[in-house]
């Protein structure tokens, strides 16, 4: 079984990605707290590169009780990769789609040890 | 069993912005299309963009009126941080880039290594090698907006200085990039002009009607202007857009709900208009494509006509068969942004609109809803033959191109 090394724990700061090549994949491992995911490098729209686009926490709608809207705000537990070639967004941690759930990153198991950071195709 | 540990390798590229080189911005397409083997199809993106604004100072010397142009000239040497000179681009080219999300919409500032090339020429040589295709036509992207414009003249300047630019400084580094010249609609006369002007220039593959604009169509005063291209052999097209003060979509308060009606409503009003008034049988030899709308209005619009149509026939008298008919006959339609969530939809649209043989692969390229060729080739209801024609053939005859491409491997 090969498995390939990513890096260092601690060459990752929290909520940062790591882009790397094994076996001529492309893949996207993330940091949040002290958790690692990682994501195929193609986005299930149109099989763009949405790993190696921006980080922007999930945006909410700010309703209040009685159902009127105070405008958008940032929720800032949730982290999004968006995929730069026409911004369809994901949950870093789940893979999904925030508005459509049958629209999901392709996983890539992902081991740690005590220091280092492994991905496994 | 054994577990044999290999070092990744960093991928050189970490995060695409807007300095990275289109060609690893379109990496993805580029590595699908030689997994499907493309060097072999010929593919013709029908509606590309550049944008034009950054040589407005190059594209303004180029006005014929010379007090304008001195203004401009002026303008541009003495004002700092003002919008390019005459242009009245809407609203919403602001937000295109969904706050950053997009960032090719927001700017291609990657570097240009050739001097003694024009940045157009690089950017579009660069999409071409990225998105594999043979040709690609070039429209602008803020004067998409000039049929706004409260000065008509100045529609008449800016576009003929442009399309004049166009062909003498860009498309000749290349012959496959094409361009259907910007028609100055809201002035008829001026338009005819136009095309008597470049019809025969040789990157000139047809002549465009930017589709925002409060113009019918069918007014007495566009007859000579549609004969004279009918007589050229080559289409019309109407380029759709959106205008956000617009009293209607002036009520949409994200740019999302706007953009999805405004682009499929400037050219489901002009189709309207072409039908009903039986353009394509005062000119039946005028091909027509409907460019940017994306396809589920087709269908809409179809049916919708149809039913009326037949209780009031005496307002068509021009009319010898249903106003589908026509639509699927006689016009042609590019496909991006092509609607994709359901594919049965999908799949009825391409039948009701003849998709083997009117249907036109475009890109739109950079914009943020772009297509690459693999939204058609990637159809599972679509045979080998259906998939060439859209992605090329029908252009090619259309256009008459020549088929064996233009090397682009």
């Amino acid at each position: 079984m090969r498995v390939f090394r990513v890096g260092k724990i601690n060459d990752f700061k929290d909520r940062e990605k790591k882009i790397v090549i094994v076996d001529n994949n492309e893949v996207g491992v993330f940091r949040i707290n002290n958790n690692f995911y990682a994501w195929k490098n193609v986005c299930p729209h149109q099989g763009g590169p949405v790993c190696q686009g921006r980080l922007f926490p999930l945006v909410k709608e700010n309703l209040d009780p009685e159902m009127q809207s105070h405008g958008r705000i940032y929720d800032e537990k949730k982290l999004n990769i968006v995929c730069p070639w026409h911004g369809l967004e994901f949950d870093v941690e789940t893979g999904l789609h925030p508005g459509n759930p049958n629209l999901k990153l392709d996983p890539i198991t992902i081991e740690i040890d005590s220091e280092t950071v492994y991905v496994q195709l | 069993m054994d577990r044999l540990v290999v070092q990744a390798k960093d991928h050189p590229i970490q995060e695409l912005d807007t300095k990275t080189d289109t060609r690893d911005y379109l990496a993805h397409s580029r590595k699908d299309a030689e997994k499907k083997g493309f060097s072999d199809w010929l593919i013709v993106d029908v509606d590309a963009h550049h944008v034009e604004s950054v040589s407005w100072p190059e594209i303004t010397s180029y006005i014929d009126d010379p007090v304008v142009r001195h203004q401009a000239e002026m303008y541009h040497k003495e004002r700092v941080g003002s919008p390019p000179y005459g242009l009245n681009g809407d609203l919403g080219l602001r937000y295109q880039d969904v706050g950053g999300r997009i960032p090719h919409q927001s700017s291609q500032r990657e570097i240009i290594d050739k001097k003694d090339v024009h940045r157009d020429v690089v950017l579009t040589k660069r999409a071409m090698y990225g998105l594999a295709v043979d040709y690609m036509v070039i429209f602008p992207t803020p004067m998409l907006f000039l049929g706004m414009h409260p000065q008509t003249d100045m529609e008449v300047f800016l576009s003929r200085a442009y399309n004049r630019w166009l062909t003498e400084r860009i498309l000749p580094s290349d012959p496959g990039m094409l361009t259907l010249v910007y028609l100055p609609f809201n002035t008829p006369n001026e338009a005819l002009k136009m095309v008597e002007e470049f019809a025969n220039v040789p990157s000139v593959i047809g002549f465009c009607v930017t589709s925002t604009r409060y113009k019918p169509v069918h007014a007495n005063e566009y007859m000579k202007l549609y004969r004279a291209i009918e007589e050229t052999g080559k289409p019309i097209a109407f380029h759709a857009g959106y205008h956000w003060q617009d009293p209607s979509l002036a009520t949409c308060n994200t740019f999302l709900g706007m953009h999805a009606l405004g682009f499929a409503w400037c050219n489901i009003v002009h189709m309207t208009n072409w039908i009903l008034n039986g353009i394509p049988e005062r000119f039946p030899k005028l091909n027509s494509i409907w460019v940017e709308s994306g396809l589920s209005w087709i269908p809409f619009l179809m049916q919708r006509l149809d039913d009326q149509y037949l209780m009031r026939q005496s307002e068509a008298p021009l009319l010898k068969k249903m106003p589908s008919e026509y639509m699927s006959q006689n016009c042609f339609y590019s496909c991006q942004p092509m609607e994709k969530s359901n594919l049965k939809a999908l799949e009825c649209t391409f039948e009701m609109i003849n998709a083997n043989s009117q249907l036109l692969y475009s890109s739109d390229w950079p914009h943020f809803d772009f297509d690459t060729p693999s939204v058609i080739y990637d159809l599972p209801f679509l045979d080998e033959g259906s998939k060439r024609n859209i992605l090329g053939l029908n252009s090619a005859k259309l256009f008459n191109l020549d088929v064996s491409g233009t090397k682009k491997y």
